[in-house]
């Protein structure tokens, strides 16, 4: 029960983006489209339940004053795997995300996922919560994006549903797209969770 | 467990332990990954090759300085047998609207213009970028810069010939400063 609780409180109650607003950086830079906002949420999925499993696994052995550096050591690592592989096997996505994958180790979530709950709980919560955490995050990303994508460029995961020749509306496409999207977002979020 | 002292030990211990444990992580997964990501990155900039020149056998690369530029330039020598199907060279420009971007024009042994492809770029969506797009790429083909006053390629804003993208015109003078750039390093190229 309290670990279902630990998978579905990142998901709409605690959602790491609509309702906590960490990550908004990379969550407004790559939502161009669904799909680079399925392979960041992915991404950052992986990172962070790695990461969280990891340092409550080893938790105990960390003193507290280097507790942050090792975390971060930690979660470049992980960063630096995904980077890596993600180059080898899925390049045209990789190109896509561009610098914001090694950006993942300066995103708020991960380290604020290790400090505030992989250092006090154990290591199968921590699986869940991180796994919770990035899926919810995924969940935004990609709504985010495909709400940008259809309104931006009338296609939803690369498929063109405009006639050819016709244009979006651009602003969807550009940044200030991505804050009002996100802003209805939140809003919409807020009302129904009251 | 209980949570260990921060004394000078411990945290000199942990923080070796988890650097050199992320440390070998780190080399096992390069060491895997190293060779599909050579070969993703050759498969792209031959499918690149494909796209601007269709028909060769065999490739021979030299990398030349071009005149003005920092960088210097690959250019891929087609063969076909041991006759010359084309020049495909990899340019690139620095005034692009995001700074440099790379585009593969391919050029056929009579110096015209073949086909160009995008390689990589910043541009801004939705403007820049139709730079990728046929309708303004397709106007390339079969021109020879040789033939225009100057051999210089221009936007029709600046007294040329390329009919520029509607809100992009930086975007498109940097597209045609690459352009210009391959084919002064192709013409250089031929020389020696």
């Amino acid at each position: 029960m309290n670990q279902l609780n630990n998978l579905t409180k990142g998901i709409i109650k605690e959602n790491p983006l609509l309702v906590l607003l960490l990550g908004t950086c990379p969550a407004l830079a790559v939502t161009s489209s669904a799909i680079n906002g399925l392979g960041m949420g992915l991404a950052t999925t992986f990172v962070l339940f790695m990461s969280n499993v990891f340092i409550s696994l080893v938790k105990g052995f960390i003193p507290d004053k280097v507790r942050i550096p090792s975390f971060i050591v930690v979660i470049a690592s992980f960063v630096t795997i995904v980077d890596l592989l993600m180059q080898a096997y899925t390049p045209g996505l990789s190109k896509q995300l561009g610098i914001f994958i090694p950006l993942i180790v300066v995103n708020c979530i991960v380290l604020g996922r290790a400090e505030a709950f992989a250092a006090k709980n154990n290591a199968f919560s921590s699986f869940i919560d991180g796994l919770g955490m990035g899926l919810g995050f995924t969940m935004a990303l990609v709504l985010i994006g495909g709400i940008r994508e259809i309104l931006g460029a009338g296609s939803i995961f690369g498929f063109k549903f405009i006639p050819e020749g016709a244009d979006g509306i651009l602003v969807f496409i550009l940044a200030p797209g991505a804050f009002i999207t996100l802003g209805f977002l939140i809003a919409i979020l807020k009302k129904t969770n009251k | 467990m209980a949570k260990k002292e921060s004394n000078f030990k411990n945290m000199t211990i942990a923080l070796f332990v988890i650097t050199a444990i992320a440390g070998l992580a780190l080399a096992t997964v390069y060491s895997v990954t190293k060779e599909p990501i050579a070969i993703a990155r050759k498969l792209k900039i031959n499918n690149a090759i494909k796209m601007v020149i269709p028909e060769f056998e065999t490739i021979s690369d030299t990398v030349l300085m071009p005149e003005n530029g920092k960088d210097s330039i690959r250019i891929h020598r087609l063969l076909k047998g041991t006759e010359n199907s084309g020049n495909a060279i990899e340019t690139y420009t620095d005034e692009g609207f995001a700074g440099r971007f790379s585009l593969m024009v391919g050029f056929m042994p009579d110096g015209s213009i073949s086909n160009i492809e995008v390689l990589e770029h910043k541009e801004t969506p939705g403007l820049g970028t139709k730079m990728t797009t046929p309708k303004f790429k397709d106007q390339f083909k079969g021109m020879k810069i040789a033939d225009i006053p100057g051999e210089k390629l221009k936007v029709k804003k600046d007294g040329g010939t390329v009919d520029a993208i509607t809100a992009a015109t930086i975007s498109s003078r940097a597209f045609c400063d690459a352009v210009n750039r391959a084919y002064t390093t192709n013409k250089k190229g031929e020389k020696q």
